[in-house]
């Protein structure tokens, strides 16, 4: 079990003064799977990821890394342990060189050797495709090249765990297809926690989906079965016979 | 690599501008750069807080005067020789700054600022409270045999000037480096986005502890040094006036550059020298220059050169 799952979490559960955002999630991510986690706007899915991470502080239940319970860990330290995490609203250096907004994640895991850096941070740039651009400011990027530096910045890392918060969201949509060839590149390499509201990447992406809906575990299980599931359509269309 | 090989030359090439200047200036000029060098440290100190943290601390104020009297009291009542009682200078800022920090980073923002001016004002209050010892106001003249190293006398002007040219070399050409470090980048990107900053497993909080009490650290040096060299010690540099100088000096010359401190310094000591020599207004003077320079050049002036023309400006 432990060997399987990289990742698990039992019981947790947010409550916003009285309202509860998230309720006894019970979660497993099976090791170097893409599983998406999918849901109706307001389902939660946000919340948990930040739970997960650290970002947001759990109201009760437990995260479990490599078997390892991590509840009370900050942030930082779980990101040290090996969990990437990309913004929903893109978070980058603005004001720095693509080069430096790489090489602070690199940089971490390296140590202080500018030169491994400076390799590191060349090849991710290469692997998502904006190398011409290392010297440009962050700021100055398209929205599009600024969320493929988020995932540089996350593929910098060598994360075990690499959580993507809504990344195709404001991609074109031949972006969005160089992204999902992305993906499924990765998914020998490290176990992807994609959180996605497009479809079609769900489906062409991921190995395992969970369905959130108003804070609870709705169904688990292979796009396939996701997409046969009566529960599943009606949480998304609203149909009565649910 | 090429980056840092400029910035080297840069910073060998102020050091070796300001030596040459010594010799060539006129007496009162020459007098004028141990000061201005020294209030330079002190601004090169906050620098590294507010240029290259993002964190604005409205009580630096503190720390120079923790520098200056650890130096003058042990030196005035314990007759400490220099070199113990300028040691004892920088561990009483470096201590005061740890034990504020650690308090005061518990804020962020307007609230950091204010909890920041709030410790000052106690520092500054504290020090007119012990003036049976402090002499508060008034302060007091640090006794000759502490501003002597061995057989050199510190009150000559060659000795002085070098005095503090040492010790602005040192700090000038430390802080460049620790920037250049990982540590430096790293403070640096926590100025630039304290949340990424975080999600990308650094730990902000205690980046941001250190950084204070290296910044308090070289404020202290600033402040010993400068009641070794100009042989007074008083409470005037304990007031808020002394924790605004070194945000304008900054502002001015340049917030998160390395030569930017020295620059700003350099500017405003001449510009009041300068306007208070035809008028007594000079304030007048020196506050329309930093409203032009807001306008026009609101990173400064280095930070104005590196938009325009050197982007590798460190």
């Amino acid at each position: 079990m432990a060997a399987m799952n990289i990742l698990e979490t039992r019981g947790l559960t947010k409550t916003y003064a009285g309202l509860k955002a998230n309720t006894d999630i019970n979660f497993v991510l099976a090791r170097g799977k893409v599983t998406a986690l999918i849901g109706p706007n307001g389902a939660g899915k946000s919340t948990f990821v930040g739970m997960v991470s650290g970002r947001t502080p759990a109201t009760s239940g437990k995260v479990f890394f490599e078997g390892r319970d991590i509840s009370a860990l900050p942030a930082h330290k779980r990101i040290q342990l090996g969990l990437a995490y990309t913004f929903q609203i893109t978070s980058i250096f603005p004001g720095l060189t693509l080069h430096e907004n790489v090489a602070l994640a690199a940089r971490r895991i390296l140590g202080g050797d500018p030169a491994k850096t400076d390799a590191k941070v060349r090849y991710v740039l290469e692997r998502v495709g904006i190398d011409d651009r290392a010297d440009q400011i962050a700021g100055d990027l398209s929205y599009g090249h600024q969320r493929l530096l988020e995932i540089a910045m996350g593929l910098a890392q060598e994360p075990k765990i690499f959580i993507l918060d809504e990344p195709t969201q404001g991609l074109a949509e031949s972006e969005v297809q160089d992204f999902i060839k992305l993906i499924r590149d990765l998914a020998g390499e490290t176990t992807i926690l994609l959180i996605e509201h497009n479809m079609k990447v769900v489906m062409a992406a991921a190995d395992h989906i969970t369905v959130l809906d108003q804070g609870m575990v709705l169904a688990n299980g292979t796009p396939g079965e996701i997409h046969a599931n009566p529960a599943v359509q009606a949480a998304y269309l609203g149909t009565a016979d649910a | 690599m090429k980056d840092a090989a400029k910035s080297n030359a840069l910073h060998f090439g102020v050091l070796a501008t300001l030596l040459v200047l010594f010799f060539v200036l006129p007496p009162y000029h020459a007098g004028n750069l141990s000061r201005i060098m020294v209030l330079a440290i002190y601004a090169m100190g906050f620098n590294l807080v507010f240029g290259y943290t993002g964190l604005l601390s409205l009580g630096h104020a503190m720390f120079f005067a923790a520098g200056m009297y650890g130096f003058g009291l042990t030196a005035n009542l314990a007759g400490w020789p220099v070199v113990p009682a300028f040691a004892t200078g920088i561990v009483c800022a470096a201590a005061l700054a740890a034990v504020v920090a650690a308090l005061a980073l518990r804020t962020a923002g307007v609230s950091f600022m204010i909890v920041t001016l709030m410790f000052a004002q106690t520092a500054y209050l504290v020090v007119l409270y012990f003036g049976e010892y402090t002499r508060g106001d008034e302060g007091f003249v640090v006794q000759k045999a502490a501003r002597m190293i061995g057989e050199i006398d510190l009150t000559t002007d060659t000795a002085r000037f070098f005095a503090a040219y040492i010790l602005f070399a040192i700090c000038f050409l430390g802080l460049a480096r620790v920037i250049q470090s990982r540590f430096g980048r790293t403070l640096v990107a926590i100025r630039e986005n304290e949340e990424r900053t975080r999600m990308l497993g650094y730990d902000a909080q205690r980046h941001k502890l250190y950084a204070m009490i290296l910044s308090g650290a070289v404020s202290g040096v600033a402040g010993a040094a400068y009641a070794m060299l100009f042989g007074y010690v008083g409470a005037t540099f304990a007031s808020v006036q002394y924790s605004i100088f070194p945000l304008l000096w900054v502002l001015l010359g340049g917030a998160g550059t390395t030569i930017g401190p020295l620059i700003g310094v350099l500017f405003m000591f001449y510009l009041i020298d300068f306007s208070s020599s035809f008028t007594n207004a000079y304030m007048l003077i020196a506050g329309v220059a930093l409203v032009l320079l807001t306008l026009f050049a609101p990173h400064g002036l280095a930070g104005l050169v590196r938009r325009k023309v050197f982007a590798w400006l460190p």
